[in-house]
């Protein structure tokens, strides 16, 4: 059921206004976006609420701890309260961040804090993941680690869509989209985009010849 | 999808303990009104004869006219504060993340505005404490009454200033709004002299005042102080709030304001 599928863009090529969109940051006039089956712009409640998101900056209060930011993005989603406890104890257990539940945010490394907004995208238990750019300024073991802990979440049902302009963060069996100058340049499994030739390799020559 | 009670619960929490993290800013916004309080004021008093004017009864000295103008300048730098901490929050990202609940856009910015009133509330009460502690003292009952003013007060400068954010692009013309929009309106306004005396040197200046938002904000907080009522004040107030706050949510409308705010 679920799926992985990479965004695969050199920078400038629309990512981000591609992200501002699916999360209803930005509106356009032209065609439309549905997230579950839902329209996002007819009933952008209902599709909102199967979405859930990590954004490229960082969004979390420095000050609070990792407990009390997820409560705080629970509420935003009205979550009940009562199963609100339930529900970060069981997402920071899946991402093995449990134990630092009373932490500060301020006091985690950026894989911590990477993890951290995972989990808490999790809480309100989407169907779809959208993920921007989320391993932008994290060390190479963290980078590993959130990748295939992501890809873990695929494998057991979720719908991932991650954006990078990382050709190493990308599997042979993952969907890849590739965007260039705001159009899709290529759409397939990333072994068959790819040819015989690497992904890193593949990319540039298409990307560079272009500019 | 019932919570609402839950967000508003969530999103005052928040600003709350960003609020008790901030010790500094706290500060700060006490300072600005004691400097005027207890400098300025003392200064200023021997140059300015007041006469007795509504709700007063009595000659009243230059610090007592002015307590409620520096309430209201609390919360009008606290509501351009906030503002400043929206185009942070947009920069920073946690914006984005307030406005990707599910829900609707115009309930989360409303919770957020009565956060930060309520955070303004706070600070004027600490003032009014200090004023007090030094003997410019209000009837026991009006620091009671003076509450609503304060609230509508603190959430129509709050929408302004979320208006005031939608506009701006970097976070870098926020001098240009000090410079702008909080001066004028606080010189401009009753803060610090009666609009009478203001008539004395200019039938123009006294005009605009009797127009600002903020003239009315000082008046409804300097009669509610005194225990008594003033309509036209609380009109004003109430009209400028739901202008505010229509032309906030309206900035805020996925359809524009980030559209062009993003760029």
């Amino acid at each position: 059921m679920g799926s992985f599928c990479a965004l695969l863009g050199p920078n400038g090529a629309g990512k981000s206004t591609l992200v501002s969109l699916l999360t209803r940051l930005l509106v356009t006039s032209e065609g439309a976006i549905h997230i579950a089956g839902h329209n996002l712009d007819k009933s952008p409640r209902r599709a909102l609420a199967r979405l859930g998101i990590v954004f490229q900056q960082q969004t979390l209060d420095m000050d609070l701890t990792v407990n009390q930011n997820l409560g705080y993005f629970a509420a935003l989603h009205g979550l009940p309260r009562s199963e609100v406890p339930r529900r970060i104890d069981a997402a920071l257990d899946k991402l093995g961040m449990r134990d630092r539940a009373n932490e500060k945010i301020r006091e985690l490394n950026g894989g911590h804090r990477r993890r951290t907004e995972l989990a808490r995208s999790l809480l309100h238990d989407p169907a779809v993941l959208l993920l921007d750019e989320p391993t932008v300024g994290l060390d190479a073991a963290s980078r590993r680690k959130i990748t295939d802990e992501v890809h873990d979440l695929a494998k057991e049902g979720l719908c991932v869509l991650w954006t990078t302009h990382l050709t190493d963060e990308i599997r042979d069996a993952d969907n890849l989209l590739v965007l260039h100058h705001g159009k899709v340049m290529a759409n397939g499994k990333a072994g068959d985009v790819r040819g015989n030739l690497p992904l890193a390799e593949w990319f540039l020559s298409r990307t560079e010849d272009s500019k | 999808m019932t919570s609402w009670p839950g967000v508003m619960r969530a999103i005052i929490g928040r600003e709350f303990l960003r609020f008790i993290h901030q010790r500094e800013r706290f500060l700060a916004a006490l300072v600005r009104p004691l400097v005027w309080l207890f400098i300025f004021a003392a200064g200023f008093r021997a140059a300015l004869g007041l006469s007795i004017i509504p709700p007063y009864q009595t000659y009243i000295t230059y610090e007592t006219y002015i307590v409620p103008g520096l309430c209201a300048m609390v919360v009008l730098f606290n509501g351009m504060q906030s503002s400043l901490g929206l185009v942070y929050d947009r920069e920073m990202g946690s914006m984005r993340l307030l406005l990707t609940s599910p829900f609707p856009r115009w309930w989360l910015l409303f919770c957020r505005l009565l956060g930060s009133a309520i955070i303004s509330i706070l600070q004027v009460y600490t003032f009014l404490a200090i004023a007090r502690a030094f003997g410019i003292a209000m009837p026991p009952l009006g620091y009671l009454a003076v509450l609503p003013g304060l609230l509508l007060s603190g959430i129509m400068l709050g929408a302004m200033g979320l208006l005031l954010s939608s506009l701006i692009r970097q976070l870098e013309n926020f001098a240009g709004v000090m410079n702008f929009v909080i001066f004028p309106m606080f010189f401009m306004s009753s803060a610090l002299y009666p609009l009478w005396k203001m008539a004395e040197s200019s039938r123009l200046l006294h005009d605009i005042c009797a127009l600002n938002p903020f003239t009315y904000a000082v008046e409804l907080i300097r009669f509610s102080l005194y225990l008594e009522f003033n309509a036209s004040a609380l009109l004003w107030v109430l009209i400028s709030t739901f202008a505010m706050l229509a032309l906030a949510f309206w900035g805020y409308d996925p359809a524009r304001g980030q559209t062009r705010v993003k760029r």
